[in-house]
Formats: structure tokens, C-alpha cells, sequence
């Protein structure tokens, strides 16, 4: 088929476009990745020399391994907790009707409008109000805020997307409220459960605002860590962190992936 | 007044075996949706192993009695009795119904044999006899060595024996059927639409099958109850419905019908005399009792029970052939007869002697058969 040259030079201005646009995205990582590798102490692009020491340094370091497990604690803590309460909130709201139904919803979606370091601020002042010790639980607190709406919207979207008919079938077949429960609807929104866990576990460990404000030397996560340490080097190691953060969380959302299907986790707005 | 008389015919022409006590019993059942009311006061009595299809247009009401009687609505008022027992309160779980939806609602995550069984896990039957009856309810609906597949492994028509065999083998009282055939290619529909009322005469199971289908209505029902805007206009056994409709909806609605302008000649106890230009007919008295002799009605004529004649024939109405289409079976004529009628006549003729004797634009006389001819006062709507 002959093309006019009209649209053919759409069709390549087109495709040059979304090559700009995808190298606009990916720009950042790509400069960061590549200068991981750099040999000298310097943040410099493009890399002189090569070298792999930085890896070695920022799993050595051990403001980053404690920082990582502390991470990793507040994050498991955080969105299991989220993920019990907010789906709870979810199926309150979806199923019933009550007084305050609203005001509820607004509330649970208020950490999307309210900022980070205003949450951290806030708990951070209740903290020292009440005598709260800056430990652990008071960080998983200010995470389970902040990730707790997006659990409640993975399950609220995943029990829109539920068949009512499949409830009102095992209530035929003669089902207690309470079996249906955990025959049919729980087993059914196992996927998008846990997508939602995923999701909110992301958030949360590479929250940085919030935690910057409420966690102390000994409770501070892998994002404030990296903070304070490019406060007194600056050499590539945040830079190899960055790499095997990127490579990690990839390998785990590809595994997600072909379990859950990411459109359930990316795409919440689908019905 | 026809909704009383509608109402005593329900409670006296019972089919089935046992006519002592209706499977089903709905006194003066009311359903409200905010304002609207969905179901207004149905009197309904189903006798055991009687098929009663709910027939009408969306938004009739026929899918909110059916979950009234599911219990999956509470109703507003009145009272729902299952085999005698009132039930109106008691919550579906309870009411042991079998139910099968339009998209059959499966569950996603159970093998079909899991599904089958699902309603006898809940009723604590032991694994051995769990088994056969599972066993026995595939072989019931032609799905033997299914059970280990997933609902998305089957096709539309083998989920729906699923759904049904799961909704059988739970021997419910009643089996509800919400528009089972809707999602099925119309050849597989008639095969299922067979077979489902085979099924059911043999197990000789009270049903309620819901469908916007008059086709199907007609076909599988022991009785039909029509409904519209909430109402239930009719009940009665299909052919009644057909050629006795009790109203200008019901005439409408259920088959095919030719309104012609009428007029009300002579009454003379349950028959009256109704002309049609030159043309007069029969028809029952009731359904214009209060039209006045000399008065305008509106007959309903099937197009099968119009036939055609020469032009001037005693007895026959003047028309001119404006489409023709052919059937296969039968021909459909389109007929302009102005002043006999509003719309277009259509008439059905059958075989295909009127494609050649009846051509586009052929002056024809009409002449109306002497069967299941009725009329209702004049109106707009149905």
C-alpha cells in the first residue's frame, strides 16, 4: 500500500515522540544505573573508570543493612495492618449504608490530599505529646496512614468487580452469611488483597517524607539512611543501591505479575 | 375487577399432582425501590411440579418476585408460602431454592464438581453420599467426567447445566430460573430449552422461570403469568394467553397482533358482535363491557387469522401489498388499509403461494378469520 508522504511523516513523528517520551521517563534510572559503576568517589557522569566496589560498600554499610530491615519490618507491619483495617473500611462502605458512610470515605481518603511531611509533623507532635517513645511502632503508625487508602481502594474496587449473584447463589444453596464470607467472597478477592498489600508495601518502603519526621538514628528506614549518608559522601553507593533496589523490585513485581496480573494493581480504576 | 377474576382463576386451575397445598403462594406481595413501586400486590399460587414462567417486558417486575420468592428482597408487604410454610421472613439460606442466574454465577475458583457440591457441603451430607449425588446430578445434565474442569474451561451451554446441576442436586423446592437462555446462541438455546423441560418433568420439580421471551414463554410454561409496570396482568396456561388475552398489553406483547378500528355492533350475553368497515366479527363481551353500543373499539387480530381475498369479496376488508417477506415457512405480507387500521396489517400466509400472488402494490381483499378474535376499549399505548 502506497503511503502520502503526509502521512507518512506522521507516522514517524509519531513513533519519534514516543521514543522521546519513553527516554524522558527512563532518563533518570538510566543515568543513575550506568554511574553505579563509576571507580571514582565522585558522582560524575559519564564514568571514567569501572568498577563494582559501590555494591560492595552499600551492602557492607551498616546504617543501610539496619536501615533495610528496619524497612522491611515497618513495611510488613504496615500494610498487613493496613490491609485488615482498610479492607474492612472497604466492605463497610461497599456493603452498607450508615450514618456516616461519607465522612468515613473522605477521611480514608484524606492521606491523597494531605502532604507527607504533614502527617509526619502531626504524629510527630502527638508523639512527644503523649510520651510515645520514638521507637518502631510509632513509624509503622504514620505508614499504616499513609498506605491505608490505597489498600482500601484496591478492595473496594476488587469488590465492585465481584459478581453479587455469586453470594446470593451460595446463599441458595443454603451458605451462612458467615460461610459465604470464606467459601466465595473472601477466597475471590484474594488477588486483589494482596495487590493491594503489594502496592501498599512499595509505598511504604520507600517512604521518605513522613519518615524522615517521626523515626530516630536506631528506627530509621533505607530512604532516610540514603538521606543521611549522601549528606556526608558522595560517592556512586546510592547510586548501586538504586540499581538493586530497581532490579528487586522488578524481579518481585514481574513474580506479582504472573501470579495477580499487574493491571490489578496499576490499573485500580478498571472495571 | 380483571385482577380478582385473574386472581380466583390462579387459585382454581392448579396443574400438578398436589392441588391441596400450592408449592408457591404469594398473598398481596409488595415491593417497594424508594418511590417506585416494583411489584404491586401479586396474587400468585403455583401448584407442585407446575412450570409458572413470569413473562413481560424489562422492568415489569418479574425479576423482583423472583427475589422476593429467593428471599434475596424483603418484601413491603403481604406474604410469601413455600410448600405450605410462610416464609416471607426467613432468610434465603434457609428457604432451600435452587436458583440459576443469567451468567450462571459459577464459582470462578471451584471445579464443577466442587460447585455441585457445594450446596450439600452446607448441608452436612457425608462424603460417600456427597459423591453419588454429585456423580448422579452430571449425569443428569450430559456432564459426566467434567468434574475436575474450571467454570472458564466449559462453554456458555455446559456452565448452564453446571449452574443447573448445582441448583438440582440439592432437591430444592423450588427451582428459580432467571433468564437462563439470554446468554446462549439462539441454536443452542432451543436444544437447552428441550432439555431443561424434559429435565423438569421428569424430576417433576415446582419451577419459576423468569424471561422477556414470549417465544420461550409460550413453549415451556404450564402456565404463564404476564406482568407489566409491577402488575401481573394474566395468568393462564399458554395457549389462553395467546388466543384469550386478558388485556390490550397481554395482546400485545405475546405474539403478534393487528389492531383494527372497530366498532360495537350488538352485545348479547358473553359474545358480542363488533364491525370492521363492511367486515363483522365475534368477539367476547367482557373485555369491553363498558363501551356502549355504536361505540369505537380497538380489535386484536393474529396475522395468522387474516387471509386474502379478491378485492370486493363479501365480507372482506380493502387493502394494497406494500412489502413482502418471504419466511421460508410462511410469507409476511404488509398491508396498507387505511381507515381499518392506524399502522401497517400484517398478514401471515402461509407456505409460498402469496409471493407470487400477492406482489408489491396488488389490491387485495382482507378477510378475517372467526377464531380468538378479541377487542378492548380504544386507547394509545398498549
Amino acid at each position: 500500500m502506497k503511503r502520502s508522504p503526509g502521512a507518512l511523516l506522521l507516522r514517524w513523528s509519531g513513533r519519534i515522540l514516543v521514543a522521546a517520551v519513553l527516554l524522558f521517563v527512563l532518563l533518570p534510572g538510566i543515568v543513575v544505573a550506568i554511574s553505579a559503576f563509576n571507580d571514582r568517589a565522585i558522582l560524575v557522569f559519564p564514568p571514567q573508570s569501572w568498577s563494582l566496589r559501590w555494591f560492595w560498600r552499600a551492602f557492607s554499610y551498616p546504617d543501610f543493612a539496619k536501615g533495610f530491615w528496619n524497612g522491611l519490618t515497618v513495611t510488613v507491619w504496615a500494610s498487613s495492618i493496613a490491609l485488615v483495617v482498610g479492607s474492612a473500611f472497604a466492605f463497610a462502605i461497599h456493603r452498607y449504608k450508615f450514618a456516616l458512610r461519607n465522612l468515613l470515605e473522605g477521611i480514608l481518603l484524606s492521606p491523597l490530599i494531605i502532604p507527607h511531611y504533614t502527617i509526619g509533623l502531626g504524629v510527630l507532635i502527638l508523639a512527644s505529646q503523649t510520651n510515645v517513645g520514638r521507637g518502631l511502632p510509632l513509624v509503622i503508625f504514620a505508614h499504616v496512614v499513609m498506605v491505608l487508602p490505597f489498600v482500601m481502594r484496591s478492595t473496594y474496587i476488587s469488590l465492585e468487580n465481584l459478581d453479587i449473584r455469586l453470594e446470593l447463589a451460595a446463599s441458595s444453596l443454603g451458605a451462612t452469611p458467615l460461610r459465604i464470607l470464606f467459601t466465595v467472597t473472601i477466597p475471590l478477592l484474594i488477588p486483589g488483597l494482596l495487590s493491594g498489600w503489594l502496592f501498599a508495601a512499595i509505598l511504604s518502603f520507600n517512604e521518605f517524607t513522613a519518615t524522615l519526621f517521626v523515626s530516630s538514628h536506631a528506627t530509621q528506614t533505607l530512604p532516610v539512611a540514603m538521606y543521611n549518608y549522601v549528606r556526608e559522601f558522595a560517592d556512586p553507593t546510592l547510586a548501586a543501591l538504586s540499581v538493586i533496589y530497581i532490579v528487586v523490585t522488578a524481579t518481585l513485581l514481574t513474580i506479582a505479575n504472573s501470579f495477580l496480573g499487574l493491571g490489578k494493581i496499576l490499573n485500580v480504576d478498571a472495571h | 375487577m380483571l385482577m380478582r377474576t385473574n386472581q380466583m382463576a390462579a387459585n382454581t386451575s392448579v396443574a400438578g399432582s398436589d392441588k391441596a397445598r400450592p408449592a408457591v403462594q404469594l398473598d398481596g406481595v409488595t415491593k417497594r425501590f424508594g418511590d417506585s413501586i416494583a411489584l404491586h400486590e401479586a396474587w400468585l399460587k403455583i401448584g407442585s411440579s407446575e412450570f409458572m414462567t413470569l413473562l413481560g417486558p424489562s422492568g415489569c417486575g418479574k425479576t423482583t418476585l423472583l427475589n422476593l420468592v429467593a428471599g434475596f428482597l424483603e418484601a413491603d408487604g403481604g406474604e410469601i408460602f413455600i410448600e405450605g410454610a410462610l416464609v416471607t421472613e426467613t432468610p434465603p439460606h434457609m428457604r432451600e431454592i435452587g436458583i440459576v442466574f443469567q451468567n450462571y454465577a459459577l464459582f470462578p475458583h471451584m471445579s464443577v464438581a466442587k460447585n455441585v457440591a457445594y450446596g450439600l457441603k452446607t448441608r452436612g451430607v457425608d462424603k460417600k453420599e456427597m459423591a453419588r449425588r454429585v456423580d448422579d446430578a452430571l449425569a443428569l445434565v450430559k456432564l459426566t467426567g467434567f468434574s475436575d474442569r474450571k467454570p472458564r474451561q466449559l462453554s456458555g451451554g455446559q456452565q448452564q447445566r453446571v449452574a443447573l446441576a448445582r441448583a438440582l442436586v440439592i432437591k430444592p423446592k423450588v427451582l428459580l430460573l432467571d433468564e437462563p437462555f439470554s446468554a446462549l446462541d439462539k441454536n443452542l438455546r432451543g436444544s437447552m430449552q428441550v432439555e431443561l423441560k424434559q429435565i423438569q418433568r421428569e424430576l417433576g420439580v415446582t419451577t419459576i422461570f423468569v424471561t422477556h421471551d414470549q417465544g420461550e414463554a409460550l413453549s415451556m410454561s404450564d402456565r404463564i403469568a404476564v406482568m407489566s409496570a409491577g402488575r401481573i396482568r394474566q395468568i393462564a396456561a399458554p395457549d389462553d394467553i395467546y388466543r384469550r388475552p386478558a388485556d390490550r398489553f397481554v395482546a400485545s406483547f405475546v405474539g403478534d397482533a393487528n389492531v383494527l378500528n372497530g366498532r360495537l355492533v350488538e352485545r348479547s350475553g358473553d359474545a358480542a358482535v363488533v364491525s370492521i368497515g363492511d367486515v363483522r366479527a365475534s368477539v367476547p363481551a367482557a373485555s369491553i363491557a363498558e363501551v356502549s353500543i355504536g361505540g369505537s373499539v380497538d380489535v386484536f387480530v393474529r396475522p395468522e387469522h387474516l387471509s386474502v381475498t379478491s378485492r370486493g369479496a363479501s365480507g372482506s376488508l380493502p387493502g394494497t401489498v406494500t412489502t413482502q417477506v418471504f419466511q421460508g415457512g410462511h410469507v409476511d405480507l404488509y398491508i396498507d388499509a387505511p381507515g381499518s387500521a392506524r399502522d401497517h396489517i400484517l398478514l401471515r400466509s402461509p407456505g409460498i403461494a402469496a409471493l407470487s400472488s400477492c406482489p408489491v402494490g396488488a389490491e387485495i381483499g382482507l378477510s378475517i378469520g372467526s377464531d380468538d378474535i378479541v377487542a378492548f376499549p380504544p386507547g394509545e399505548a398498549p
